[in-house]
């Protein structure tokens, strides 16, 4: 396999494990260096421990534009507790030999530091398979997207609820390794009720990915959300209500146990 | 190059980039409203009903054309010749009007009943309210708790006004994290909601909108030197934070080469300090809220806190076109510290019978230490009054001795 496919491949195996088990793939998303670095590593390990498909590891910065106040907060804690780009970049060493890691990083944290190229050379040399960058829709994306090729590393895109037919169908043919669907207009956050329309969403946005996973985030809190939003994606990204529990731990074994808790049971809710 | 074709030449396209720097960072959530923003604009500017509906509004309403006023005693202290553009005399007290006025005219036009903004020093805050009551908006300020408490009377406006300000409690509570927290409630209310971002900064086409719609002030003051000395100015000084001020009085001069642009940012406790707002003068190329400019980062490219007794100037960023202006030469950028901008307040108080705001004092201070040498005068912006800064300005300095 060539360095190119590396990430993507990756991801790609990770999806096709799940769907052969006829379930969607699962997602936590956590944030490196919270609420300290050996908690962000002891929830990294219980991800994986917990039956994760893939995790995707949020870097620390600090104005999130595209997250609600639980994700804002976490931020603001792990880079109070030192977090930084090299706490992500460990922790993302410490799990990816065992499962598949996909950064979410701000595009300022991928411009400093030397620019793109670098970014994706530290990412990859760290395991990194691929990196969601929410702060860089299609139209500026291309010299990022050519240096994340270049190392190997997937460039996941993502489509929101406002999103055109025309751009949503650019934005899935420019995609490696999934399609990052936001099931509903605004930041993230756990929110009662999946959205009604987010079904007919998901299957336009699944006609327009074809062979490529579409994994739904964004708003999903409990293990019945999850299991709903199951059926509808290849892959279901929980990230708020996660990022909760990590935080209410006192300890980083606490705060394993939390996360592990509510994992296992979206993990049986998906299965099921 | 004739008025007609400077007015045909900024009004071919929207531009989305100044050089490198612009574009749109933003989550995908916002690229559906950015393009209808840009498609609202462009058929505005163009249609006689809505320039007409404007100029009335900025006639009536703001009280322009704002005077452009040849300030003696500060001459003679200065040495030569200085006339103010004195946008501490538009309605509300400051230039934000313009672009306040002109953003929910155009949200109006595009159907959307809700507006939201960001303020700092609270004259966009109490501009967007006061344009929001004009027109039977909804309107929430967002803003840093550390500004409600430097910026009390303004806040006091703004609820008269009929405005909820939506306190921020994030970060350093100034604005940096109140445009974060208006970006975010935009993107919850998308639909319904239209964003009056405060200066020339933002993702595109916010820093070319916000420019179009400051771009009287020098479009004013440019025929009013013409019509006063029978001359441009050789130079053209603006305080510059997000930069709105400063690009509205520059645009029209952009094309006389012969006229040198100033721009003057919060140099806070000193650059060596580390703690300024001068994202131009010492900053690196990133992004910030959602364009490609130059802005204050560590290494890691997290944004850093910036730092002045000006709340409108203490932002880690300055709009793109400022960015593109420093890049090819066009204008140049300097910084005052806080002491410095606290002095030229009350030297203009002393001299002119003028209380400028703070980060006007900003202009005023580079100016009183950089006298214009050989003949013509300058054009500085006076972008606001002071009345907001007095107790900011009695806490730093004591009584107003």
């Amino acid at each position: 396999m060539s360095a190119q496919a590396d990430g993507a491949g990756r991801i790609a195996t990770a999806f096709a494990a799940a769907k052969a088990e006829g379930r969607a793939a699962l997602m936590p998303y956590m944030m490196a260096g919270y609420p300290d670095r050996d908690s962000g590593l002891a929830v990294a390990r219980a991800y994986v421990d917990a039956g994760a498909d893939l995790i995707e590891l949020g870097i620390p910065f600090s104005d999130p534009l595209a997250d609600g106040p639980t994700i804002h907060a976490a931020d603001t804690q792990a880079l109070a507790a030192g977090a930084t780009l090299r706490t992500a970049l460990e922790t993302c060493e410490a799990i990816a030999e065992r499962i598949p890691v996909v950064l979410m990083v701000y595009v300022n944290m991928v411009l400093a530091h030397g620019g793109a190229e670098q970014f994706a050379r530290l990412a990859r040399a760290a395991g990194a398979a691929g990196a969601i960058v929410p702060d860089l829709p299609l139209g500026e994306d291309e010299s990022v997207r050519e240096a994340f090729d270049a190392a190997g590393l997937a460039m996941v895109p993502l489509l929101a609820p406002t999103t055109s037919a025309p751009r949503r169908a650019e934005i899935c043919k420019v995609a490696r390794g999934f399609v990052y669907l936001v099931s509903t207009v605004g930041t993230t956050g756990e929110r009662a009720e999946v959205p009604a329309a987010l079904a007919a969403l998901a299957a336009t946005a699944k006609a327009d990915a074809g062979e490529t996973p579409v994994a739904v985030g964004f708003g999903i809190g409990t293990a019945a959300q999850a299991a709903e939003v199951g059926k509808i994606a290849d892959g279901v990204i929980i990230g708020s209500r996660l990022v909760r529990a990590a935080g209410e731990g006192a300890t980083p074994a606490e705060s394993a146990d939390a996360v592990a808790e509510f994992l296992a049971e979206a993990r049986v809710s998906l299965a099921g | 190059m004739s008025a007609n074709e400077r007015e045909q030449s900024t009004r071919a396209v929207i531009p989305q980039r100044f050089g490198p720097y612009g574009g749109r960072y933003v989550p995908e959530t916002l690229i559906a409203a950015l393009d209808e923003l840009t498609a609202a604009w462009e058929e505005a500017r163009d249609d006689p009903a809505f320039d007409a509906r404007q100029d009335a509004l900025r006639r009536d309403f703001i009280g322009r054309p704002t005077p452009l006023y040849l300030a003696e005693r500060l001459s003679e202290r200065v040495g030569s010749q200085v006339y103010l553009k004195r946008e501490d005399l538009a309605h509300t007290g400051a230039h934000k009007i313009n672009n306040a006025l002109g953003q929910t005219l155009l949200a109006q036009r595009m159907g959307k009943p809700r507006i939201i903004a960001e303020t700092g020093a609270g004259q966009h805050g109490v501009a967007t309210a006061t344009a929001c009551a004009l027109l039977g908006l909804e309107c929430v300020v967002y803003m840093g708790t550390e500004d409600i408490r430097r910026q009390a009377p303004n806040v006091e406006r703004m609820r008269l006004l009929g405005a909820e300000v939506a306190p921020v409690e994030a970060g350093a509570r100034t604005l940096k994290e109140a445009v974060s927290a208006a970006i975010r409630d935009w993107v919850a209310n998308v639909e319904t909601t239209h964003y009056v971002i405060g200066s020339a900064v933002g993702p595109a086409p916010y820093p070319a909108l916000v420019r179009d719609l400051q771009r009287v002030i020098g479009e004013e003051a440019r025929a009013q030197a013409l019509a006063a000395a029978g001359a441009l100015p050789r130079r053209v000084i603006a305080c510059v934070g997000g930069g709105s001020n400063a690009i509205g009085i520059f645009a029209p001069f952009v094309e006389d080469a012969e006229v040198a642009l100033v721009g003057v940012e919060a140099g806070g406790d000193g650059i060596e300090s580390g703690r300024h707002g001068a994202s131009l003068g010492a900053g690196q190329t990133g992004v910030l809220h959602g364009s490609l400019s130059s802005v204050l980062a560590d290494e890691d490219g997290q944004i850093l806190e910036a730092h002045s007794v000006s709340a409108g100037l203490d932002y880690p960023g300055s709009g793109p076109e400022h960015a593109h202006l420093r890049d090819t030469g066009r204008a140049r950028y300097f910084s005052v510290t806080d002491e410095q901008a606290l002095q030229a307040l009350r030297e203009l108080a002393r001299l002119e019978g003028i209380i400028p705001a703070l980060e006007s004092s900003h202009a005023i201070a580079w100016l009183l230490e950089n006298p214009l040498e050989g003949d013509g005068f300058d054009v500085l912006c006076l972008s606001g009054r002071g009345d907001k800064d007095l107790a900011e300005y009695v806490r730093r300095v004591g009584e107003s001795r």
